[in-house]
């Protein structure tokens, strides 16, 4: 088991940047999940640290070891791919021991490691079969076994639930929660699922355009999104925005008025000053209709989406964009009511001209 | 519906009287090699019945001394520039598709020359280099010309297989540490295998039937292959016909036998299951 650090990383295909400035520091054991948009370059990041990419510029270590110029095999890595990968031509077993015959370990330990990662992951009656006779799920299962057997100091998975159907993907990552738990390994995963960011993670790294928008625990992207991508990336449905400006100072206070909002106020700091934009942040869930809270918006529902458990209301706002509030219990709105909304003030996120994030004090 | 119907008898009559065009000399030739010698003059394209059934050109053959040294060395050419013109051919195309190095957009296009320019213009120059490097009037030459024929298309078509094989195999057996000579011949050639029935069908085919380069580069009985062998029933004043059709019907059963053997890997298709 390893840390993983990087620094300053690049990557450039001619003129086009696809990675720039990265820099990261994965702690022994931690699992780490880079989310982001497709083209986000979370997948070049971590072909990268595999060593299937050369980086333009910057550095990579795992452990203590420098490993720019080391081959794949080098690195002590394994790594999970989307497809799957397993040899078509081999059976569960040799799948899984094909690589080791190469790295020099005995048979008795090749079985020993073989029967072992089997057990965990349930394989003992595929041992014999071939990829072509497997379910997805299983051959996932065989993929993440191949991994194990190596023993790698760094798990790599690049989505590999995306080609699973939405009850295999909910039960293999929790298959992979209880792996990471049970191996206590560095693991760094790669998805576009920000469900699966959010279960899985320790740390979430949040990319965008080939920058890391954000580093940060999960629940921390959540209650506290450094910038409106993340704001907006992070939770499902996503956040709710609202542009306004500062109208006002009054008594150390800024009174906060947009098109579709309400006057808002909040304690007024440096980056609130007179005459500032400024974007207002609220999330579905955190909108209550009818229950007057620091913010206030009002507008009409055009439709309802029911869950179940919850509802989720898309209503029109005075400046023709839509939001959602999430509506518990069984009473919900109808399409064409017309709703007030409000939310408290530790639940608003204000955003700066430039998309940063702007603290305020809630006491 | 109506149209539909329409185009579809449209095809079917189409590909009939193709393959009728196709397998019609072939049936001659088999057909007449059972026959008597004035049963192929007097009703060339009556099958064999009773009265004209004769084996005589088939006992003439056999009798003959060297038709077998002409099978066993149009099998050896055959099948050992087949095997060269597979494995060269594979390697050449996994490395032109999966390695960029200085000169291999350059190196592509040289032997894609080769699909366009006949390899029989070169005849004077491959006779002279022969003659020069002491191969005249040996096998090895023979298979030497047609490793160099069967390359060019052989290397098209594996490429283009190759592009198709996922490359998240040969990046997972990188990550597993498997050498890039094994990753090619124990990952990637596997995989090739309905490409591979199909160049070797294409390779074996031209080779088997070659009457030129024989004629060129061979000179004694110990050298001749088949199609070159079955010229000698061909008389200035006296043409034997009984030998000529059983010896061109004996040789085509081996391209029979080997097509019916790579025709079930043509159509296998390995890679289901590898990745979804």
């Amino acid at each position: 088991m390893a840390t993983l650090s990087i620094k300053n990383l690049a990557k450039h295909y001619g003129e086009t940047r696809v990675l720039s400035g990265i820099e990261l520091a994965v702690e022994d054991g931690e699992f780490v999940v880079l989310v982001g948009p497709s083209g986000c370059g979370k997948s070049t990041l971590l072909r990268m640290i595999a060593g299937l990419d050369a980086p333009t510029l910057g550095d990579i270590s795992i452990g203590d070891r420098m490993v720019n110029g080391l081959a794949p095999a080098e690195r002590k890595i394994a790594m999970v791919f989307q497809s799957y990968a397993l040899y078509p031509h081999m059976n569960v077993r040799k799948n899984m021991t094909f690589g080791l015959k190469f790295t020099g370990v005995e048979r008795q330990e090749m079985d020993r490691r073989v029967a072992e990662a089997a057990r965990m992951l349930q394989l003992e009656p595929l041992l014999e079969r071939q990829p072509r006779d497997l379910s997805g799920g299983q051959r996932q299962r065989v993929a993440i076994g191949r991994a194990i057997v190596r023993e790698p100091d760094v798990f790599l998975f690049d989505e590999p639930l995306s080609n699973l159907d939405a009850a295999l993907r909910v039960s293999t990552r929790v298959e992979i929660a209880r792996l990471h738990r049970l191996l206590r390994a560095t693991m760094i995963y790669v998805t576009h699922d920000q469900i699966e960011a959010m279960t899985l993670a320790d740390r979430i790294v949040v990319m965008n355009q080939g920058r890391i928008e954000q580093v940060g625990k999960p629940l921390d992207l959540y209650y506290t999104p450094a910038n409106l991508f993340v704001a907006g990336f992070i939770g499902s449905p996503a956040m709710n925005f609202f542009k306004s400006k500062v109208e006002r100072i009054a008594d150390g206070r800024a009174h906060i008025a947009g098109p579709a909002v309400e006057t808002f106020v909040a304690p007024a700091s440096a980056a609130l000053g007179q005459g500032a934009s400024v974007t207002i942040g609220v999330r579905p869930e955190h909108l209550d209709i009818g229950a007057p809270g620091a913010f206030a918006a009002k507008g009409t529902v055009e439709l309802v989406e029911r869950l179940g458990e919850s509802s989720f209301a898309y209503i029109r706002r005075a400046d023709e964009q839509m939001m959602v509030a999430e509506v518990r219990g069984r009473q919900t709105p109808s399409a064409g009511d017309t709703l007030s909304l409000g939310a408290d003030l530790a639940d608003v996120h204000l955003f700066d001209e430039a998309g940063r994030r702007i603290e305020v004090a809630t006491a | 519906m109506l149209k539909q119907r329409a185009q579809s008898v449209g095809v079917h009559v189409i590909l009939i009287a193709y393959s009728l065009l196709a397998v019609g000399p072939i049936l001659l030739v088999v057909m007449n090699s059972f026959k008597a010698r004035r049963a192929i003059f007097g009703a060339p394209l009556a099958p064999p019945n009773p009265t004209s059934f004769s084996l005589v050109g088939y006992a003439k053959v056999f009798n003959a001394s060297h038709v077998g040294t002409y099978f066993t060395n149009s099998l050896i050419v055959t099948l050992v520039s087949m095997g060269l013109v597979l494995l060269f051919g594979a390697m050449a195309a996994w490395a032109l598709t999966e390695y960029r190095f200085r000169g291999s957009t350059a190196l592509a296009l040289f032997l894609s020359i080769g699909i366009m320019v006949p390899i029989r213009l070169g005849s004077v120059a491959i006779l002279r280099m022969m003659r020069e490097a002491g191969l005249n009037d040996t096998l090895t030459a023979l298979i030497l010309v047609y490793v160099a024929q069967g390359l060019p298309l052989a290397i098209f078509i594996l490429s283009e297989f190759i592009q198709q094989i996922p490359k998240d195999l040969r990046d997972a057996a990188r990550c597993d540490g498997v050498p890039e000579t094994r990753i090619f011949f124990e990952v990637i050639a596997p995989l090739l295998r309905p490409a591979i029935a199909t160049v070797a069908i294409f390779t074996i085919v031209p080779i088997w039937n070659d009457l030129w380069f024989p004629l060129i580069l061979t000179s004694s009985d110990t050298t001749h292959t088949i199609t070159l062998g079955v010229q000698q029933f061909l008389g200035e004043y006296i043409t034997d016909w009984n030998s000529v059709l059983a010896a061109l019907s004996m040789a085509i059963l081996p391209i029979v036998a080997i097509y019916v053997i790579f025709s079930r890997q043509l159509i296998a298709g390995l890679t289901a299951g590898a990745v979804k």
